[in-house]
């Protein structure tokens, strides 16, 4: 409770602060959002572009730590009364988000009441789908997107005598087993956010279901049920391969990433925003693979889902706001500026046209497992079980999930006792969510 | 001997005292009355939507088998944080008393650590024993010991219990050390004199002695691993394997400020007040007794 408190005290005080400046005819238009580093700076850069193109308007963007951080500011600041105008938010918080009827301005109504132009069929219906309704309705602005890929250590794969890069899950294991005698004893293979590439990403890609509904994106009376029969048998797999570390678990969150640039895990499944970091540590030659995939379940590989986060536009704001974040969301869309911010910051494009520009310009000649992730999201048209998830509280649902994965692990339950009982306590999660979420 | 200050005013003495309970009744008061208030209530996140629920909050954590397993989990961790960082920190400020050349630097050195801030604490211990971050860990897997506190409960909870007593010896050293200089030197020397060797010296006038400071400490320790750790085991475990390291003030924060679970996460703190309440009354009803002032 304390905590809370000051939160929402912290947030009054620095709203306080910034509005504190004196009102001139620009419109201030508060940007809050959780980059670091690189990132921080295409931030910083995009906002004064776009203050330096027009004067009627000024984008502020300020830092307010990791994302959970960033959204919990930003609650608390909605609660105290003085949300930011733009609010950068996880995946993971899209429901959450969505929920909360009033305090958000869905995207398209804000662009429709702006009258600026927007067409939702120019963004790549992989990312948008993640933040649109299942009319393809917007809700949030797609900003930063990035999808899991398997990292390869290819000199690894040369010392092992293993000539091709595995497609598929039978062959990792195999190859994994190869590596551990070739020296890479204490891990042949691991991954980063244990849910989202195993459970989450796992479903999608075999077009197997999460949870109903169309894995909540039609309601938050869904239910889940990722304890059939193709999850229980990836994670049984697991549950093998970790008794001789051939595969050795490497925590909830990215923590783990440092085995793979360290050299110690020649096969590591995580985000392809891990871009940055393989580049500047890693001694190896190293590339992007797809996920992969079991070859007897039928129609795989469909299509991943994303990672990263979109921008929410938080609501009770007055129509002049309004329009100029319209004006900026639409400062974004440009193609040129996509471009700029795909190869900047490694994430993915999110236009149709921005994709287009940089294949023509050959941004994927020299580096192909750039386009891995893209490829990976288009790769089918989605389905219901791959267009994304919502499902409320997922931060603490993960970690739940993650909870019960780690009992399987550790050899404390089986995976399949593991996992109804991750499905089982999800949905008690999920009904407590459906209660508070706004009608 | 008077101990009663005499004051001519009536409104007087209300004055002096009025400042102090604004504070106590701003920062303390208010905001517990806020959590039993909050804690019968439904609520989402963005606070949208409010509907009192009675008792719903409280019986849905009765009901779950999870919260009694919390429940133990703290008395046992708060248990050993407690005796481990005031019987080291004893041993340590016993060391430091005795003159020693440079005997300053030891100290300094000694109550460095209580400056630094819980969550940075998990960062460093992290930077030394995280299965893939840590420096000592691949000495530790070098070795042939299987260190992974990310599968291994036992390993986690020893992580977590290490980590936050470390943490606490200084500021426990800190007073210990003030307590052993304010025993008369001339006490000892008699019981040397009398023929008392080290250790009996130690049991039977130091310890004694120091009583105060040690229930005093006790209670600051206990109240410490039940309210300010969850910055350690949120950066080192996040609570987990499983549950392993999934105390009660971590629930309450990953509840509330993770899972938006407002009215839950406020029925837990109301219960973890009260816990702290009664545990603090028996320590002062009973332990309290055997300690000579």
């Amino acid at each position: 409770m304390a905590l809370r408190h000051f939160g929402a005290a912290a947030a009054v005080a620095l709203t306080l602060g910034l509005g504190a400046s004196p009102a001139l005819a620009v419109t201030e238009i508060q940007w809050w959002h959780a980059m670091t580093g690189a990132n921080n700076d295409v931030i910083v850069k995009l906002a004064n572009d776009f203050n330096a193109s027009q004067s009627d308007y000024k984008v502020v963007p300020t830092y307010k730590g990791s994302y959970p951080d960033t959204m919990n500011a930003g609650i608390a600041a909605f609660r105290a009364g003085n949300a930011p105008h733009i609010m950068q938010v996880f995946e993971v918080g899209t429901a959450t988000m969505m929920a909360a009827t009033g305090a958000v301005k869905p995207v398209y109504k804000l662009m429709q009441e702006a009258g600026e132009k927007f067409d939702p069929k120019a963004y790549l219906p992989a990312i948008t789908g993640y933040y649109s309704t299942s009319k393809g309705e917007m809700l949030s602005f797609p900003f930063n997107s990035s999808s899991t890929v398997m990292w390869v250590n290819l000199d690894a794969l040369k010392k092992a005598n293993i000539a091709a890069v595995p497609k598929t899950w039978p062959e990792v294991f195999e190859d994994a087993k190869k590596l551990k005698a070739a020296g890479y004893a204490t891990c042949g293979f691991s991954g980063s956010w244990v849910t989202w590439v195993n459970l989450e990403q796992l479903s999608a890609w075999h077009n197997v279901p999460l949870a109903t509904k169309a894995n909540g994106l039609d309601g938050f009376d869904t239910k889940l049920e990722f304890n059939g029969p193709l999850q229980v048998k990836h994670l049984e797999n697991l549950v093998e391969l970790q008794k001789d570390k051939t595969y050795d678990y490497a925590g909830r969150t990215n923590t783990g990433e440092g085995r793979f640039t360290s050299g110690e895990c020649p096969i590591y499944l995580t985000s392809s925003s891990f871009f940055g970091n393989v580049k500047a540590q890693a001694k190896f030659a190293f590339t992007a693979a797809p996920m992969p995939y079991y070859p007897d379940v039928k129609g795989a590989p469909q299509n991943s889902i994303i990672g990263g986060a979109s921008l929410w536009i938080m609501g009770g704001k007055s129509a002049e706001e309004y329009k100029g974040v319209a004006k900026f969301l639409t400062f974004l869309s440009d193609t040129d500026r996509q471009v700029w911010i795909h190869k900047e910051s490694g994430y993915l494009p999110i236009t149709k046209a921005a994709y287009e520009k940089a294949k023509a310009e050959g941004f994927y000649k020299d580096q192909p497992y750039l386009e891995t992730p893209l490829l990976e999201l288009t790769n089918k048209e989605p389905t219901e079980n791959s267009r994304g998830l919502r499902l409320g509280n997922m931060v603490q649902l993960r970690d739940v999930w993650s909870e019960e994965i780690e009992q399987a692990l550790a050899g404390k339950k089986t995976a399949k006792q593991a996992l109804d009982s991750a499905v089982e306590r999800g949905n008690t999660m999920l009904r407590q969510f459906e209660k508070t979420a706004t009608k | 001997m008077q101990k009663q200050a005499i004051f001519k005013s009536k409104l007087l003495p209300y004055a002096l005292v009025a400042p102090q309970l604004a504070v106590v009744l701003i920062f303390f008061y208010w905001p517990a009355l806020q959590a039993v208030i909050q804690s019968f209530l439904l609520q989402d996140a963005f606070g949208l939507s409010t509907s009192f629920v009675w008792f719903d909050n409280y019986i849905e954590l009765f009901q779950d088998p999870a919260y009694f397993e919390s429940i133990i989990r703290t008395f046992f961790f708060s248990f050993a944080i407690a005796v481990s960082s005031l019987s080291f920190a004893l041993l340590l400020a016993v060391m430091a008393d005795k003159p020693l050349r440079g005997v300053m630097l030891y100290r300094t050195l000694l109550i460095w650590p209580y400056a630094v801030a819980p969550p940075v604490v998990g960062v460093l211990w992290i930077f030394m024993l995280h299965p893939s971050l840590g420096v000592l860990a691949r000495y530790l897997r070098a070795a042939g010991i299987d260190w992974n506190p990310l599968l291994d409960s036992n390993q986690a909870a020893t992580l977590i219990i290490v980590a936050a007593a470390w943490k606490q010896i200084s500021y426990n050293f800190l007073f210990f050390l003030a307590g052993l200089q304010a025993i008369p030197k001339s006490v000892f020397e008699a019981a040397a004199i009398d023929g008392a060797r080290p250790m009996r010296r130690f049991w039977t006038v130091t310890f004694p002695l120091l009583s105060p400071t040690i229930f005093f400490l006790l209670v600051v320790n206990i109240v410490y691993a039940f309210f300010d750790t969850f910055g350690i085991i949120d950066t080192m475990t996040r609570g987990g394997p499983g549950t392993s390291t999934v105390t009660l003030v971590y629930k309450v924060y990953s509840d509330g400020l993770l899972g938006g679970n407002l009215g839950s996460s406020a029925a837990q703190s109301v219960i973890l007040m009260i816990l702290v309440i009664v545990l603090t009354g028996i320590q002062f009803r009973f332990v309290e007794r055997k300690v000579t002032y």
